[in-house]
């Protein structure tokens, strides 16, 4: 084996050097703040090149529109405030692999042609917005025409009154493969909005109190939402024009109102709803032209509606699931079922197990009259438990004569499955 | 505070067995409705058919038969130099006040315990009134005819229409007008039937209120506010006045 002689390590040297000399570069730190050789964000930001650190001290700095244009790391110490004055987008994100955290985006400015945002990313890739708080904005983070981003940890508030005057927490338009976790998101028109968004996750968010929907979906094939939780939100959560959606252990509740729904599914095909709790809703789901979907192992509790199934809806199963004190468990519009209900729990059965299979003997029908009169004609209400009404629904579960009579659960359970 | 007659059919009816059993039926089911439901709100709803259907039964039968069976009594007190008018006011309030009273140590205090705020309050208001309402109507039956089994099929046939067949008719003209905007026509409507306003009174204190929709929301706007507030208790006040002025005129003329 031959040994390296005196001239080769000098090579080796050489070679070592430029290679440390250029992860210096690679790995330049540039620091921002009063008493840092930066004071202002937009200084620190020409001079930097990709692949740097800009560390921003704490203080507050209103220098207009922010735009990051290389891939570098954007990290607050102590949280400083990026304050747009409401005149200007605080934070613009337009290279790949850029990272912020660690931020105050307050303020931003409010307009409805440009829809500018706390935060938005515009066609890139790789961006990970990560533990900011976004307050007070039009819209909070904002994507567009981005791939593989990940939004997570960040804390979303707004105070919006009225749907046109405030944007959404958390937009997404025309991207995908995001991942939206661990977000908390109250006073935007929309908590999370997502339109032509495909492949992506919305994991462990809690979007609350906000005056449109928690969570909007329009044509967003291909993507999951998990363990999140809707609370009081104007009208709670809308999934339409979407196929392939799974919505997994997520938590709607206290939406109620006149046009409030715990879930509203509009057109949607080929998804899986598992595990869910409903709780408090005025219709805990609201099927419209909803096709081949599983709603399984949910539990819809003191609904005004546990489910409302409009006859355009087609080949839904709905299995193993928890009916309990809800004002009426279902309802529907049309004369025509072509759903099937079995194994669930209705807490209103009445029937009895002979053969302890846990399975009740008699076929139960969750339709009641009274459902279907309101349907009809919805100023009926006006007659709810009043003692006619008890006694019509009586009569109807004896011989039914106006619901339908293959609306029928036969195999209805004798007790609760835990959930 | 009350007068020598009043006092006397108070105690005398507080000793009934009827009202007794009346006032333990009341205390049993409300006390059990509320160990048995977890969630107070349902209770409410479950108590409330106690208080429009058992209440007004109650006490239109228990007053109808009162009143026959103390012919003799009202009969002794008309050849004392007192006014008819004294001696009608007294019974009727007598009744009024000793059946009131079972249905508030009966149902009123599981209400107050387990039902929260304003809900409570509402509940005990209307099931006085609907007491009021149906000793006031139970009056009207024991006047009319001088045969009791006729007075007591009146009464049971007047509960049985405001309880019952009152609200089949409302369905009935829901479905026959329900092309045209009716909405505000069964405002009008629920005021012909003080069992229909107590209901619609309470539903609007209670959450489900949004489930009434369109209908709820014109109920909302005019019995949500202090005018409709008013109003409402004012049509209740007059099912209890009207009833009991007929009444007390037709006893003053009767010949008895």
């Amino acid at each position: 084996m031959q040994v390296l002689s005196p001239k080769d390590y000098r090579y080796v040297l050489g070679a070592l050097c430029m290679i440390l000399h250029s992860l210096s570069a690679v790995s330049g730190t540039i620091q921002v703040g009063s008493g840092f050789p930066f004071a202002s964000v937009r200084k620190a930001l020409e001079v930097s090149i990709d692949g740097d650190t800009i560390l921003v001290h704490s203080g507050t700095y209103k220098e207009g529109n922010i735009i990051i244009d290389k891939s570098i790391s954007f990290v607050g110490v102590d949280w400083p405030v990026l304050d747009g004055q409401l005149k200007y987008e605080v934070l613009s994100i337009k290279a790949d692999h850029v990272l912020v955290t660690g931020f105050v985006v307050r303020d931003s400015g409010h307009a409805s042609l440009d829809d500018p945002g706390g935060i938005k990313i515009y066609d890139s890739r790789y961006v990970h917005i990560i533990n900011n708080r976004l307050i007070n904005n039009f819209f909070g983070i904002y994507l567009q025409y981005s791939q593989h981003c990940i939004v997570r940890d960040n804390i979303i508030r707004a105070s919006g009154t009225e749907e046109q005057q405030i944007g959404n927490g958390i937009h997404c338009w025309k991207s995908d493969s995001l991942q939206i976790i661990a977000n908390s998101i109250s006073g935007h028109r929309d908590g999370i909005y997502f339109e032509f968004v495909h492949g992506s996750i919305i994991w462990r968010n809690i979007s609350f109190d906000n005056i449109r929907y928690g969570l909007h979906f329009m044509f967003s094939d291909n993507d999951a939402y998990i363990t999140n939780l809707f609370r009081g939100n104007g009208a709670g959560v809308a999934v339409m024009f979407t196929k392939n959606v799974k919505m997994f252990n997520n938590t709607f509740e206290d939406n109620w109102g006149d046009a409030a729904h715990g879930l509203l599914l509009k057109e949607i095909s080929d998804s899986y709803i598992f595990n869910n709790r409903f709780i408090r809703n005025t219709s805990g789901i609201y099927m419209e032209g909803t096709n081949r979907i599983i709603v399984e192992k949910n539990s819809f509790k003191d609904n005004g509606w546990g489910m409302k199934i409009q006859a355009s809806c087609m080949d839904n199963t709905i299995r193993d699931n928890n009916f309990m004190r809800n004002t009426f468990d279902i309802s529907t519009n049309g004369s025509l079922v072509l759903n099937t209900f079995n194994d669930n729990y209705w807490d209103k059965y009445e029937g009895y197990d002979l053969d302890k299979d846990n399975v009740g003997d008699v076929p139960y029908r969750p339709l009641s009259l009274f459902s279907v009169l309101v349907e009809q004609n919805p100023p009926t209400m006006l007659l709810y438990r009043s003692f006619i009404v008890t006694l019509l629904d009586r009569s109807e579960k004896m011989i039914p004569t106006l619901t339908p009579d293959n609306f029928i659960d036969d195999r209805p359970l004798m007790h609760a499955i835990p959930l | 505070m009350f007068n020598k007659i009043q006092r006397f059919i108070v105690l005398d009816i507080l000793k009934n067995r009827v009202v007794l059993a009346y006032t333990l039926l009341l205390a049993v089911l409300s006390w059990s409705v509320f160990s048995l439901e977890d969630d107070s709100n349902k209770g409410v709803l479950t108590l409330l058919n106690i208080v429009l259907l058992t209440t007004p039964l109650v006490s239109i039968i228990f007053t109808t038969i009162y009143l026959y069976n103390s012919a003799e009594f009202i009969e002794l007190l008309l050849s004392q130099p007192i006014r008819r008018s004294k001696i009608w006011t007294g019974l009727f309030l007598g009744l009024f006040f000793s059946l009131a009273l079972s249905f508030i140590i009966g149902a009123g205090i599981p209400i107050l315990l387990f039902v929260p705020g304003h809900v409570a309050l509402i509940l005990l208001v209307m099931g006085v009134l609907i007491t009021a309402v149906f000793v006031a109507l139970g009056f009207l039956c024991g006047i009319m005819s001088r045969d009791k089994a006729r007075g007591i099929g009146i009464s049971i046939l007047l509960w049985l229409f405001f309880a019952l067949l009152f609200d089949g008719l409302v369905l009935f003209l829901l479905f026959q007008f329900s092309d045209y905007p009716i909405e505000k026509a069964m405002v009008g409507v629920a005021a012909l039937n003080p069992i229909d306003l107590a209901r619609i009174f309470i539903i609007l204190q209670l959450d489900v209120s949004a489930m009434l929709g369109y209908t709820g929301a014109i109920f909302k706007d005019f019995f949500g506010t202090g005018v409709g507030t008013a109003i409402g208790f004012a049509l209740l006040c007059l099912w209890v006045i009207l009833p009991y002025l007929l009444s007390r005129r037709m006893f003053i003329r009767k010949d008895l």
